[in-house]
């Protein structure tokens, strides 16, 4: 009887393994001294919205950038106002995913062509051909089953209308069209 | 003069106790003590004896609370009569990094109430991580007729309502510096709201600020206020417009520019150039936003004299800032984004030399593609040229041993030496030990250390030197380190000045949270969160001290047991009541 197959017969089974790494790279270790924080990680991942992604568990380790909440010890307010070169060499655009709860894909709107909220909402609008209700401040959106969101550069998910728009198309990563229950929930309040 | 002078020749032993009041009236007492300002020298002197503790408490004129609840203004304004200046620190430092929650409390409001009752000559008002309210801005705009001074520093909960009270009725306001607020801007109006007979503002920050300002509004309250000297624009404010506010402000010392990245015409650019070259007394410059480096030459002329240069929101790279810093010898605190890579770094060391003060913060936290910043090299590289630095805040994606303990034989005389090292837990990148023999250095060889915040790879022998060698540690922060209860219990053993401790993410549990048990009274606050600490032990920490706020905030979804967010501190004023449901009080 043959023992055991190892990595390194013929067969070359490392090079056909199905893991998560780019191919050319080895898994990569994460160092965490305390393993409370890394279940943290995978617990405000699976927040509201659902998991991210499924892989997103104990067993597999998360890529070494994880967004841990308050890490790196920067002010928020010094986080919402760098503008890196990099935004400039790509022609300045600032392209965002827009998701819209039951629709079968997504679309990418450039938030830099907009002037402001009421054009951006317009837009959102016409792409999806539905109604967002009346913003106010105290109740969000009243008036219709949507609601406009966004992931901003914490991580958390913030109802689109209430920063000012400058500091939103900084902070804003993607958005998201919330609908039902989830939406008016959203609007009362928070 | 020195407090211990004083008590000699009040201590001679052949003066009876009439002879002696005779000689030094109180009045005499109260006019020397006027003259200390350090609010230790005076919590110094109160101590000495009854006579003494009334002569300073009816001379102080400035209170510093480093915890607003550490103390009630009611028994502030019992203590001292005569308070024209206050300065009050709210939430835990940790509130910075969204880390408390919401609605925690250090409101400002009750404090204003007794102020209006008890103060109403008060003139300065300074806040950090303080809430408060437009309701409270507005107070405070009509309750003080003297009010000078405002300074906001990462607070919370107002708009540029609240700002526009302050101007519209201040009429002797001197100074309003707005920073880093987590503030609501609906917009400019608020500068036009200085009345145009108003002329005495000194000093005006509103960098936080983002809408745009009525610019000719800005452009009469700068004319006319001749003895302004510090002026920090926000972004909206152009450099065309800079230019034309610098013509008839010569006197700054102190200029935050507004957006540095439009277009100019070379006669713009002329112009800018002279307009800046007569501000001969600048020495600090900041702002810069969006920098581009074609427009920085404009800067040279007062780089020359330039103190401190905060590019800290301009993303330069190593060759523009390696240009600029080549005019600017004089400078002792620099402030930088990590753009400028450790060839920017270098560029430091060569044409530096006075530096005491830097600080390298990272400019793009989100991209895990790109792979720049800076590494151990460029710290070196400083330390190499600058023998004077003291004070570091340096965020890295990479550090080694050997490299600190180069850059502390350096630089011997570090003050304040803030390490951090993005990615939690990262050892050493070329030995792949842990960091302990850095911090090892840094303690060993830096003997002055106040204020150290660690990072890496850090088992408990890390704090096992702490422990040992950082006897004039006053600050120390923690993160992702440690192996056991050992570690804290080092720190809380042989740190005997310490007065703040935050811990966040470490395998302290009750064991190292009890082992401070004596230390916390003499201490400021603790901070534990994401740690082992269950709520029986901070239950048995409150009961065994009761001068101690215990106070634990629970996170949805965890166990019963576990303490999440422990926060520690001593006050005379008891358990406070301002507290929201997720904060409960032990």
């Amino acid at each position: 009887m043959e023992g055991s197959v190892g990595y390194d017969n013929d067969l070359n089974l490392r090079a056909t393994e199905l893991r998560l790494g780019l191919p050319g790279t080895e898994p990569v270790s994460i160092v965490r001294s305390n393993k409370r924080s890394l279940q943290q990680v995978a617990d405000d991942d699976c927040g509201v919205n659902g998991c991210r992604s499924d892989d997103q568990n104990e067993t597999a380790p998360p890529p070494p950038k994880a967004q841990i909440v308050g890490w790196p010890p920067i002010r928020s307010y010094r986080k919402n106002n760098i503008q890196t070169k990099k935004n400039e060499s790509e022609g300045g655009g600032i392209y965002v995913k827009v998701s819209m709860d039951g629709a079968p894909y997504l679309r990418k709107i450039d938030l830099k062509i907009y002037s402001g909220y009421p054009e951006l909402l317009q837009a959102i609008e016409n792409m999806f051909k539905f109604t967002i209700g009346e913003y106010s401040e105290r109740e969000g959106y009243k008036g219709s089953d949507y609601a406009p969101t966004y992931e901003d550069k914490d991580g958390d998910w913030m109802l689109v209308g209430d920063v000012p728009w400058e500091m939103f198309i900084t902070s804003c990563k993607r958005l998201r069209i919330m609908k039902g229950s989830e939406a008016r929930g959203l609007g009362c309040g928070v | 003069m020195e407090p211990s002078e004083l008590k000699r020749s009040k201590d001679s032993p052949n003066l009876d106790e009439s002879t002696r009041r005779s000689s030094f009236p109180d009045e005499v007492l109260e006019r020397v003590l006027s003259l200390l300002k350090s609010h230790r020298d005076r919590s110094s002197v109160s101590l000495v004896c009854k006579d003494w503790y009334n002569a300073e408490r009816w001379s102080r004129t400035h209170v510093f609370i480093g915890n607003c609840y550490s103390v009630s203004p009611e028994i502030v304004a019992r203590r001292f009569p005569k308070i024209r200046s206050v300065t009050l620190k709210g939430k835990p430092r940790f509130s910075d990094f969204n880390l408390v929650p919401e609605n925690w409390g250090a409101d400002i409001h009750a404090w204003l109430v007794v102020f209006a009752a008890k103060y109403p000559f008060l003139e300065e008002l300074r806040l950090k991580r303080m809430a408060i309210s437009d309701e409270s801005l507005e107070f405070l705009a009509v309750s003080f007729p003297n009010f000078k001074a405002l300074s906001l520093l990462s607070c919370d909960g107002f708009s540029t309502n609240g700002l526009a009270a302050i101007a519209t009725h201040c009429k002797n306001l001197t100074e309003l510096d707005i920073q880093e607020n987590g503030i609501d801007d609906k917009g400019g109006s608020w500068l036009s709201c200085f009345p145009e007979s108003f002329t005495s503002l000194e000093v005006l920050n509103f960098a936080n600020l983002s809408s745009d300002i009525n610019f000719d509004a800005l452009e009469r309250l700068v004319g006319r206020c001749k003895s302004m000297r510090v002026l920090k624009l926000n972004r909206s404010v152009s450099l065309e417009q800079l230019q034309r506010l610098l013509v008839n402000a010569p006197q700054l010392a102190e200029l935050g520019t507004g957006s540095f990245s439009e277009e100019l015409t070379f006669r713009q650019c002329v112009e800018l150039e002279s307009a800046l070259s007569n501000c001969k007394n600048m020495y600090t410059l900041s702002g810069l936003w969006d920098a581009k480096g074609i427009y920085l030459p404009a800067l040279y002329p007062v780089c020359t004299h330039l103190t401190f240069l905060n590019l800290s929101y301009a993303a330069l790279r190593s060759d523009e800032l390696a240009k600029l810093l080549a005019h600017c010898p004089r400078l002792k605190r620099l402030w930088v984004l990590d753009t400028v890579e450790d060839k920017g770094l270098e560029a430091v060391g060569m044409n530096c030399p006075l530096l005491e003060e830097l600080r390298v913060f990272p400019a793009d936290l989100f991209d895990e593609e790109i792979i720049h910043g800076v590494t151990e090299a460029g710290f070196v590289a400083v330390s190499f040229g600058c023998p004077r630095l003291h004070y570091v805040l340096y965020f890295c994606c990479q550090m080694t041993n050997a490299a600190v303990a180069t850059i502390v034989q350096n630089c011997p005389d570090f003050t304040h030496f803030r390490l951090c090292i993005m990615n939690p837990g990262q050892p050493d990148h070329i030995t792949n030990e842990p960091m302990d023999e850095a911090f090892g250095a840094v303690v060993k060889t830096c003997t002055k250390l106040q204020r150290l915040s660690v990072s890496g790879r850090l088992t408990d022998l890390t704090f096992e030197y702490i422990g040992r060698y950082a006897k004039n540690l006053e600050t120390l922060s923690v993160a992702f380190a440690g192996s056991s209860d050992w570690g804290m219990q080092c720190v809380m053993g042989g740190c005997s000045k310490l007065r703040k401790l935050e811990i966040r993410d470490c395998p302290f549990g009750n064991a190292a949270l009890l082992s401070g048990l004596e230390k916390y009274e003499s201490m400021r606050s603790l901070w534990m969160s994401a740690c082992n600490v269950t709520m029986n032990g901070c239950r048995l920490l409150a009961r065994e001290m009761p001068r101690l706020n215990v106070e634990v905030m629970k996170e949805d979804g965890s166990d019963d047991s576990q303490a999440d967010k422990v926060y520690v501190y001593r006050s005379i004023a008891g358990p406070r009541r301002d507290a929201p449901p997720s904060v409960l009080t032990l």
